[in-house]
């Protein structure tokens, strides 16, 4: 636990968060660990699947595509092995929820895989957990052997005689890997580049067999569901987006930290009843609701829903629920370097626009973080992006341009102002020299 | 020069290898190399050779994603190696700042080392620790909030332990 | 009550306001290219894995903003397509500028201009301007060998040098290193390469990232006339392209992948030309005067060799003549007319690689049991036994892996040590020399369940062996084909014309046999012995009573030394005629170049009979062919093929030729990819190479 808890969350997923020893399977069981399980054998494949659809969960690692329906998908009477992939590559800047659920609650996160290994006849599952997070492995491990001594992972689970075992894999470092395609590339030995889709994962997945990928949270979440009823979950948020999530919340907010809170938090009651407001004196600035992918959001457009189609119709994301916050302290040209920089970092280099696109405009904000250029340059950046956007093989161009596009037409006038004081800097320099 | 790896090392290859369905030790090749990289310091080709063999992969196989990741390197960093997060939520609270900080009073410059081997320093990329910012990772240890002045607490510690 | 339809068998679909139908599971790629509208596309190339990564090939679909790749989008029912709409026209000039950001103005310098898809795209589908102002990323050229250099600058990571390397040629040579903007091709060792040196990934570049060491800096192809012609070396048949300027042959490819081989070719065929400029090519014939070889003009030399001839012949001696596996089916056909008419002996032979005419005597009766090339990529399976393909006919080796990668054929090797088959082979076996037909006993239920057969056997099976195996194809029960492999660009030819002393032309027996090779060579007491294209003296010497020799080549080989009369031969790329590949596909040669100095060898037939007041015919390719047409069974073929380039079947004998074996005269040189028999030491490309035998790299 690294932040103090809000009198606000609805703790569902984080309900054993601050219980002594909570990662061991004693407490674990002792609040309800693997009654979810339990459950889902009595229930069966269909009740389970159907469940799920009932919760209204969205996949909790940014596209929120809805996870009952994504399970519906995997062919479960195919003669292929099917593979349960666990996405715990979390590196969307601003988010930082998957490592504590991990930290803290592992069981719930077992539970879950093994709960979607039963459903679609699985009998491998992986945790891709990225190279960072290294020290989440052990826990994990000390987990699963637990789980294994405990009869919920191994050999006739629970006399089902269903097997399921699973295993821990580490990353080393690159984002694109959070992409599920590029993960199970990553999974088989290879660079993280993503595939063509069609085929999908659900039926040409690991090895080219049917897989379900899901993140950390939405694992977990399905543990609770399955346990509780989809009822007592989807009733916190909105018909189409069910439940609570974890949300993060950073930047210039007096109580930064990860909360769970109903999809039905508005950002205005998460950013000031939860996250204690602006620093005193300090004026709103900007918001990106979903991470460094999501385009952002002006003072006068964040009084909106935190919910995946709120914010999808305000022209953003909800993305993985990591929600950023700059005051008027904040540059936004150096802000949208960063940004910037980070994808062209991680550009896999696959395709020409992400690749190219997203090192071109590095260089141009490199310079108008300098001051050196004009509007026309603004103006380049803003069609540069317009130009990447929906055209690259996969979505981290669109995470590269969007956001991109987004600063440079809604804060045209501050590149403007840092590029008229360094004008102002040149000609009084010049004018020394000269004077 | 044959490759000496330590039991615990030579244990966890054994455990990563025993992961993979058969024929599918290829999905070996990214741990093995994270998990030998923390006891050696660095990528090097004998070892690059060693788990094309034991993976049953070509050696070309093996270099094709050592340069892809961000953590494996060919080039000996620090005892010590100090990231740095400069990323969005880090820096609207001092992380790029931070990086300078170090930069200045380590005398490195980024993915540089001390000339006793025992500390370097790298701009990372989001670790996620974006809500107790700024961040900074020693090698796998997490440090949260850190300040300038916390930052030249950890350098010293890390010195003493030497 | 429920129906069920029937899948469609055609799908309607509009492209660029037209109606059009095409096959269900048709890419939209393929629908443009097949109605001539270009859809431009960098990474997407037919026969290769699909990838969609370089964005060119995104058209409209549906009026829907998202533009869509056209490699790897079906054509469905009622799909409305837009190829040239304002938002395509401006999506493909878009992305041209994003690859000119790193791409480098290299043009002035850079071997691909003038045939750079780049270049061609830009021109087409780009902006005149680039909005780049800032550095571009840039990497040092590096030599990944002696033959293929890498400049990473260059490279726009199309990935198809990669695919065509490992998918095409199963060698797997090159990867891809570095993420993003940084990404590079890299070579299998690191940073040198240890593979065929095919040179196929420099001409499927689309730019110039790989290009040729041999060619670099040398011209510009608007210089070049660019000459096809069927490759010098192995028996396989490829076509090859020489681009040539002021008749010296600057480089060869076949960028145009016309030919049996399509877009293959060894080092062999792309670099290997390198020979017939080589400073020791004879330019001059020579005589012996004094015990030494002396240069002579073309009169003295041939009136000493016709008065020679005419002299032997009137006192009734010996004569014994030694054809090529090289020359031409004309030059065969002529000079086994010359012998047996004009010099009145039986005695022609040459060095036989492979017992076609046991196979041809075996499958009497039956008919198409002769595979064509075709089938190498058509048939449902293949049986290959004794021969390492990759090494020594590398064009039937790509053409059965691509049959495996795009039909799922299903291959067996029956080899004596690894090949590269072992890797997707249904069924592999290590089995000596000699005791295939036992081992394949042990196959005869798992291949009679195949619904064809084709089977490829080396030198080891022959004589005997070569009916058993016949007997064992035709009782498993399906249609079964042959190949009898052979080594060199002609050797079918060789047989098919008469150069054996056993069998006229076309597979006719001879009414009195004459003397093997083997016993020209030893205590014949031959008068004279003419060699023609073919070097048996390099590591041997005659026996018995020494013969006066006449031999005909391109180089002073081992055998041209002891000659008393060497006559300077062109080589196949500088002389017209056809040649007929392992498969029996007569092909035809065109002259590219000339050296000063050398002539055809049917040109020297020719002038030695007029010399000699014989009546042999003209000698022009053309004639002499017009007459194999006319009295060769088997190769009354169709002219307007063989004119276009094309590759027309041959049809041998279906009956018995009734000869005796002869097993014992048949030896496979056991070529490699990097030697061509005495050939080798004189491609300095074949030379070059780290991966030539007994070299520090072992062949991949």
């Amino acid at each position: 636990m690294f932040n103090q808890p809000s009198p606000h969350e609805v703790k569902i997923l984080t309900r054993c968060f601050g219980v002594e020893n909570s990662h061991r399977i004693d407490a674990s069981l002792a609040h309800q660990g693997y009654d979810g399980l339990k459950k889902a054998i009595e229930m069966g494949a269909d009740a389970v699947i159907n469940e799920v659809k009932a919760s209204a969960l969205r996949g909790r690692g940014g596209a929120g595509f809805p996870t009952g329906l994504k399970w519906s998908f995997i062919p479960r009477t195919s003669p292929k092995p099917k593979y349960i992939v666990c996405n715990a590559d979390e590196s969307e800047p601003g988010t930082c929820k998957d490592r504590l659920l991990i930290q803290n609650d592992p069981h719930s996160l077992i539970e879950g895989i093994a709960i979607a290994g039963f459903t679609m006849n699985s009998n491998k599952g992986y945790i891709y957990v990225r190279g960072e997070y290294r020290y989440l492995i052990a826990i994990l491990e000390t987990a699963i052997a637990e789980a294994y001594q405990h009869n919920f992972l191994g050999k006739n689970i629970q006399g089902t005689g269903w097997d399921f075992d699973l295993y821990v894999h580490s990353g080393a470092g690159a984002y694109e890997c959070g992409e599920e395609s590029a993960l199970l590339n990553s999974l088989e030995g290879k660079r993280g580049t993503p595939r063509l889709k069609p085929p999908f994962p659900a039926t040409h997945g690991l090895y080219q067999s049917p897989t379900l990928v899901n993140n950390v949270e939405s694992f977990c979440a399905v543990t609770h569901i399955i346990r509780d009823g989809a009822a007592e979950f989807a009733k916190h948020g909105p018909e189409k987006s069910g439940g609570t999530r974890l949300m993060c919340i950073s930047g210039h907010v007096q109580r930064p930290g990860v909360y769970e809170m109903p999809l039905s938090t508005t950002l205005p009651f998460l950013m000031n009843e939860v996250a204690g407001g602006l620093r005193p004196g300090r004026t709103l600035k900007a918001v990106q609701p979903g991470g460094s992918s999501s385009p952002i959001l002006l003072p006068e457009e964040c009084n909106v829903g935190l919910d995946f189609d709120s914010l999808a119709k305000a022209g953003t994301m909800a993305g993985s629920g990591g929600i950023v916050v700059l005051d008027d302290t904040a540059d936004i040209v150096s802000y949208a370097l960063r940004i910037i920089s980070f994808y062209q970092h991680e550009s896999c280099g696959w395709c020409i626009p992400c690749r190219e696109g997203t090192t071109w405009l590095k260089k141009i904000l490199e310079r108008l973080d300098r001051g050196e250029g004009s509007m026309k340059d603004v103006d380049l950046v803003g069609e540069l992006a317009k130009n990447m956007f929906g055209r690259t093989f996969c979505a981290l161009g669109d995470a590269a341009a969007w956001p991109t596009g987004s600063i440079v037409k809604k804060f045209r006038g501050e590149f403007e102002t840092k590029l008229a004081a360094h004008q102002a800097k040149q000609v009084s320099a010049e004018l020394v020299m000269i004077g | 020069m044959s490759l000496q790896l330590s039991e615990a090392t030579q244990a966890r290859w054994q455990k990563i290898l025993d992961s993979y369905p058969e024929g599918r030790k290829r999905s070996a090749v990214i741990p093995m190399l994270i998990f030998a990289q923390d006891e050696i310091g660095m990528i090097t080709r004998e070892l690059m050779e060693e788990i094309a063999r034991r993976a049953e992969v070509e050696y070309l196989q093996v270099e094709e994603v050592v340069g892809f990741y961000s953590m494996l390197r060919k080039q000996p960093l620090g005892k010590y190696h100090v990231q740095v997060c400069t990323n969005i939520s880090c820096m609207l609270v001092g992380g790029m700042d931070l990086w300078h900080h170090a930069c200045q009073t380590l005398h490195l410059g980024n993915k540089q080392t001390s000339s006793d081997g025992l500390i370097s320093i790298e701009e990372v990329e989001c670790m996620g620790a974006c809500c107790w910012a700024p961040a900074v990772e020693v090698n796998y240890d997490f440090h949260h909030h850190v300040t300038p002045a916390r930052f030249d607490e950890i350098i010293s510690e890390l010195r003493e332990k030497g | 009550m429920a129906t069920t339809t029937a899948p469609p068998t055609v799908i309607n679909a509009k492209l660029n306001g037209q109606d059009i139908q095409t096959k269900p599971g048709t890419l939209l790629i393929n629908l443009t290219k097949e109605l001539g509208i270009e859809v431009p596309a960098f990474c997407y190339y037919e026969g290769f894995t699909l990838q969609a990564a370089c964005r060119m090939c995104l058209v409209q679909v549906n009026n829907s903003p998202k533009l869509l790749p056209g490699c790897t989008t079906m054509v469905t029912e009622g799909m409305v397509i837009e190829t040239e709409s304002p938002l395509v026209v401006e999506a493909r000039k878009s992305m041209l500028e994003f690859l000119l950001v790193n791409h480098p103005l290299d043009c002035p310098v850079c071997d691909k201009g003038g045939e750079c898809e780049l270049q061609d795209m830009v021109f087409k589908y780009g902006a005149g301007e680039s909005r780049f102002v800032d550095i571009k990323h840039h990497e040092p050229e590096r030599a990944f060998s002696p033959v293929v250099y890498y400049d990473p600058a260059r490279c726009i990571l199309c990935y198809r040098c990669v695919r065509v390397c490992d998918e095409g040629y199963g060698v797997n040579a090159l990867g891809v290193i570095n993420r993003g903007v940084h990404s590079e091709i890299a070579p299998n060792l690191g940073d040198q390469l240890n593979c065929d040196e095919c040179g196929a990934c420099i001409d499927i570049c689309p730019v110039g990232a790989l290009t040729s060491n041999t060619y670099r800096y040398k011209t510009r192809p608007w210089e070049l006339k660019h000459v096809g012609t069927t490759c010098a070396h192995c028996s396989n048949g490829c076509k090859t392209t020489l681009g040539v300027r002021n008749d010296e042959i600057m480089r060869a490819n076949n960028r145009d992948s016309s030919g049996l081989n399509e877009e293959f070719l060894c080092i062999k065929g792309r670099f290997g030309f390198d020979f017939n400029h080589h400073a020791e090519r004879l330019q001059s014939p020579l005589m012996r005067i004094d015990g030494q070889l002396q240069p002579v003009s073309w009169s003295k030399a041939l009136s000493a060799v016709a008065a020679k001839f005419l002299e032997v012949k009137a006192a009734g001696g010996k004569f014994g003549v030694i054809g090529s596996n090289r020359t031409s089916n004309e030059e065969n056909y002529y000079l086994q007319k010359f012998a047996r008419h004009g010099l009145g002996t039986n005695n022609i032979d040459h060095a036989r690689t492979g017992d076609v005419v046991t196979l041809v005597d075996a499958l009497s009766g039956k008919q198409g049991k002769l595979a064509t090339m075709a089938d190498l990529y058509q048939s449902k399976a293949a049986l290959v036994i004794g021969s390492d393909l990759s090494q020594q006919h590398p064009l039937l080796a790509y053409e059965l892996r691509r049959n495996w990668r795009h039909h799922q054929a299903r291959i067996y090797a029956m080899t004596p040590g690894p090949v590269r088959e072992d890797k997707y082979a249904a069924m592999k076996a290590r089995v000596p020399a000699g005791q295939e037909i036992a081992a394949l006993e042990g196959w005869r239920d798992q291949l009679a369940k195949e619904g064809e057969l084709l089977i490829l056997f080396g030198d080891s099976v022959k004589g005997e062996a070569v009916r058993q195996l016949v007997d064992f194809g035709e009782s498993l029960g399906i249609p079964v084909k042959y190949v009898a492999l052979v080594d060199y660009a002609n050797s079918r030819g060789a047989i098919d014309m008469g150069l054996t002393p056993e069998l006229l032309p076309g597979f006719v027996p001879s009414q009195k046999p004459g003397l093997t090779m083997p016993d020209m060579l030893d205590g014949a007491d031959l008068d004279v012995l003419w060699i023609v294209g073919a070097n048996p003296l390099e590591r041997r010497s005659l026996t018995g009573k020494r013969p006066f020799l006449v031999v005909q080549d391109l180089f002073l080989t081992g055998t041209a030394s002891e000659a008393d009369v060497v006559f300077p031969a062109a080589s196949a790329y500088e002389k017209k005629g056809t040649v007929t590949n392992v498969t029996g596909e007569v092909q035809r040669l065109s002259a590219a170049v000339k050296t000063m100095g050398a002539k055809a060898d049917l040109e020297i037939f020719g002038l030695l009979g007029k010399e000699m007041g014989l009546d042999l015919g003209i000698w022009t390719a053309d004639a002499v062919f017009a007459e194999i047409r006319q009295n060769v069974r088997a190769y009354n073929v169709t002219m307007p093929i063989l004119a276009s380039g094309g590759a027309a079947p041959t049809t041998p004998v279906n009956g018995r030729v009734n000869v005796e074996m002869r097993p014992d005269l048949i030896q496979s040189a056991g070529d490699t990819l990097f030697t061509s028999g005495s050939m080798t030491k004189y491609s300095q490309v074949l030379n070059s190479v780290p991966e030539r035998p007994g070299q520090l790299y072992k062949p991949v």
